[in-house]
């Protein structure tokens, strides 16, 4: 069945029974909802970053500390930007409704969170600096924490979201909610590279 | 003819379907808007009284010199609980209560967008308030002034657990404030009814949305530093500590890059509470709505530039300072745009005196003097002289109060009968009216002088050579006669509630969408929902266009559309009652406050807060299956 399209913004009495009852992208409600979110976020990571350089600049010595190794900071860097691959596919899936490929996709989403999550612990100890040991040490562990903390909600929405496509109950808009998911992951990994270069290059330059 | 959707119908089925469960899970469970948004009003309102009472006992104190009522460490904690209420618990979430009752009904939709999520901003809020005022009860009240500059609210400064309960407000009640800001804006720009392009929206609705966008760049702000301040004060960063590469006036910064807008997001919706009541009782549409649109805008981008004029008493550049002082001059602008578009819409209108009305002319006085004390703060020559003075009590409460609590109050009489279909009182009204505009004044007025003769605020008493007594005493009598109009809104409410006049879908003749609902509105708002041709469809012919059909009864369908255009997009189906939103929101309660104590409670209330926000999400088998029979793909 196709469904009637609008063109134009009505002036008479319409009918809307035929229309879909759910759209991928900027027309659903979910989509401006995440939106929201990651604007909030955005802003936060942004001042967080702002406070970074202040405190910089009222700082004779910087870093104070012995600057944060690179190693673990490179090898999550290049497992975030892998994982953009299957998110993409699994964003695809979604919105071709191909459930296996959902399934596939998000499990290796899944895999990787685990990945970076691990290598975040590991990150932390690279630092060369704690939360308590000065106003460096402070911001940087804020930046990574603030970070850390929407790794961790997105790797369980992405769980529940991949317990949920094998189990059900299963309806068109769930789709919607894996495709959604998808682009609130590319926004963790986008906003990790301006993070990931004030931590670690911020303390170089 | 009068199109069918203009016209409020019964449908016994579609009341059904949106009306929230019976029993008390039922009512811990509604998130119908209009429900969580009376508890809201009723809530901030509730906090309303409170600070007040506060700010009642502080004029007690302060009526007479060397007074003994209260003692200093009681004091502190007085005024800094009653700011901290009237600006967080108060101001701008009264404003967004309001908006979640009355956008949708304007833009002529049957819902609000995410419904859980907005109940779920609504239990936080209440948490989050009566945590505080728990813990004021307790003695640990916060004491550092509502705006908690370290190294006062540090923790070498403030040990004890006074300061790390305001910090945890803060975290409550922002989490709220942007929650309802993603709501409306969500809401605002897909919800709308089809033919309500961008260029016909309210003149309301476009300042919430407005609005929402500043609670979503300012709201972190805040929120970042009071988490700064709370970890500084329980597990020993540095981030305001000089000593260790710190620094205090970073805590200025970033709360007043949040604090100067705020007062925007508080005088920003009244000033349409004013378009919207000035329209009805001048009966024509307001003079230049675009003027008033892109002046609210204009606005808005403007208040994130103000903010180091709250600092111009820290070693900020004195370069810097200048700018700021054109800034914050330069806001006199779109303001003045919208006072000579409001003064063209009364000169050329048939005005009527009621009592909403006479609330917002009073706007124009008090704000006006507000408006020109700001102005003379804005110079910084000038503010050193009164910084910290009563002088600045007297300019921001005749900012706030003009700006905010007085449209706000008129806003409250103008829209009284759409909540419960009866018309307050007008003679109660005009008493109200005239008793809180005269006792604002003598209020207020004083302490304008008081501050130039050099009386400090946030001390709880003055020696008796000072002279400043007669002008304090004045000042007192004022709060009282205030106290009084407050307390005779309370009456009118209460009276008119039961037994005010009947007042009919749309008793004041008024042109937006709201009216062409009943009063009070059915669960499901509009039984027709219409198609809009015009600003103010009640007022033109074919204003109201025509009918959306189409739409089922027996379950919560509305129609989304697009954002430019309102052209029909997709029908959506809103979610079911639940109650793990306020499950969730006790889990998160739980989960602030012991971080509080601990700051394992992090790792711990993070675990008790996931089960809950996963069975909120979890979707049911009967309602996927309802879905799936009506389910039309993309």
């Amino acid at each position: 069945m196709s469904s009637p399209r609008f063109r134009q913004t009505p002036a008479a009495d319409i009918d809307v029974s035929l229309l879909p009852t759910y759209v991928y992208g900027a027309g659903s409600m979910m989509w401006w909802g995440t939106m929201g979110l990651m604007l909030i976020e955005g802003t936060v990571f942004a001042l967080a970053i702002v406070m970074y350089f202040y405190l910089r600049s009222h700082s004779l010595t910087w870093p104070v500390n012995r600057a944060p190794e690179l190693l673990w900071g490179g090898i999550n860097t290049a497992i975030l930007l892998v994982s953009l691959v299957p998110n993409w596919l699994t964003k695809r899936a979604a919105e071709r409704e191909d459930l296996p490929a959902v399934r596939r996709w998000l499990a290796v989403c899944l895999l990787c969170a685990a990945l970076f999550l691990t290598a975040r612990v590991f990150e932390f100890g690279a630092l060369h600096t704690r939360w308590d040991s000065n106003a460096y040490g402070s911001i940087v562990w804020m930046l990574l924490a603030l970070h850390t903390t929407h790794l961790v909600t997105d790797t369980i929405d992405t769980a529940v979201l991949l317990v949920l496509m094998i189990t059900g109950p299963l309806e068109g808009k769930r789709f919607v909610d894996v495709s959604e998911n998808a682009m609130y992951w590319y926004f963790v990994v986008g906003s990790w590279l301006p993070i990931y270069a004030v931590i670690y290059w911020g303390a170089r330059l | 003819m009068t199109p069918a959707a203009a016209i409020p119908q019964s449908n016994p089925v579609l009341d059904r379907s949106w009306s929230d469960p019976p029993g008390i899970i039922g009512w811990l469970s509604a998130t119908n808007h209009k429900t969580v948004a009376m508890r809201f009003m009723l809530t901030t309102f509730g906090f309303f009284v409170a600070g007040g009472l506060l700010a009642l006992i502080i004029r007690l104190q302060l009526a007479r010199p060397d007074s003994k009522l209260v003692g200093p460490d009681f004091y502190n904690q007085l005024f800094t609980m009653h700011g901290t209420t009237m600006m967080f618990l108060f101001a701008v979430p009264v404003m967004q209560a309001v908006a979640i009752y009355l956008v949708p009904l304007m833009i002529g939709a049957r819902g609000i967008a995410f419904p859980r999520m907005n109940a779920f901003a609504y239990w936080i809020f209440l948490m989050g308030g009566l945590m505080l005022y728990t813990a004021f009860i307790l003695d640990i009240g916060p004491d550092a002034g509502w705006f908690s500059y370290p190294p006062l609210a540090g923790p070498e400064y403030s040990p004890g657990k006074r300061v790390d309960f305001w910090a945890q407000l803060i975290t409550f009640t922002e989490l709220s404030g942007l929650l309802e800001a993603v709501i409306l804006i969500t809401t605002i720009f897909k919800l709308r009814a089809p033919g309500m392009t961008l260029n016909r929206v309210p003149l309301y609705v476009w300042t919430m949305l407005v609005t929402s966008f500043m609670v979503i760049f300012a709201m972190p702000s805040v929120m970042l530093a009071s988490t700064a301040l709370i970890t500084d004060r329980l597990v020993g960063t540095h981030f305001y500590n000089p000593a260790e590469g710190g620094d205090v006036v970073l805590w200025q910064h970033l709360f007043w890059f949040f604090g100067h807008p705020e007062v925007y997001m508080i005088f920003i919706p009244p000033l349409c509470f004013m378009s919207s009541i000035i329209a009805t009782f001048s009966r024509r549409p307001i003079y230049g709505y675009p003027v008033m649109v892109l002046a609210i805008i204009a606005t808005a981008f403007l208040a994130f530039s103000l903010w180091v004029h709250h600092m111009f008493a820290t070693n900020v550049p004195e370069l810097g300072k200048s700018f700021f002082t054109a800034a914050s001059a330069m806001i006199a602008i779109p303001t003045a745009a919208q006072m000579f578009c409001w003064i063209a819409t009364l000169a050329t209108g048939k005005l009527n005196f009621r009592t909403p009305m006479l609330f917002a002319l009073s706007f124009f006085v008090i704000l006006l003097i507000g408006g020109l004390s700001g102005i003379m703060l804005a110079s910084v020559s000038l503010d050193l002289q009164v910084h910290d003075s009563f002088f600045v009590v007297a300019h921001l409460h005749y900012v706030l109060l003009g700006g905010a609590v007085f449209p706000l109050f008129g806003a409250f009489y103008y829209w009284f009968p759409k909540f419960t279909g009866r018309l307050m009182n007008e003679t109660l009204g005009r008493w109200n009216f005239w008793l809180m505009f005269a006792g604002f004044n003598i209020a207020f007025f004083p302490m304008h002088i008081a501050g130039l003769q050099g009386m400090p605020r946030r001390v709880y008493t003055y020696p008796a050579e000072m002279g400043w007594g007669m002008l304090n005493l004045i000042s007192s009598i004022g709060a009282a006669i205030l106290a009084i109009g407050i307390l005779l809104f309370i009456v009118n409410v209460l009276r008119s509630r039961r037994s005010g006049t009947p007042a009919g879908a749309d008793p004041w003749a008024a042109g937006t969408l709201e009216w062409a609902a009943a009063s009070p509105p059915a669960p499901g708002n509009f039984s027709i929902p219409p198609v809009v041709a015009s600003r103010y469809p009640l007022w033109s012919e074919g204003g109201v266009a025509g009918s959306v059909k189409g739409l089922v009864d027996h379950r919560r369908e509305v129609l989304v559309t697009s954002v430019l255009d309102a052209i029909p997009n997709h029908r959506a189906t809103l979610p079911e009652s639940s109650i793990w939103p306020f499950i969730s929101a006790l889990a998160v309660t739980v989960l602030f406050v012991a971080s509080i104590f601990t700051p394992w409670a992090v790792v711990w209330g993070a675990v008790l807060v996931t089960p809950p926000l996963v069975a909120w999400f979890w979707p049911k088998k009967a309602a996927t299956q309802r879905n799936l029979q009506r389910e039309v793909k993309p």
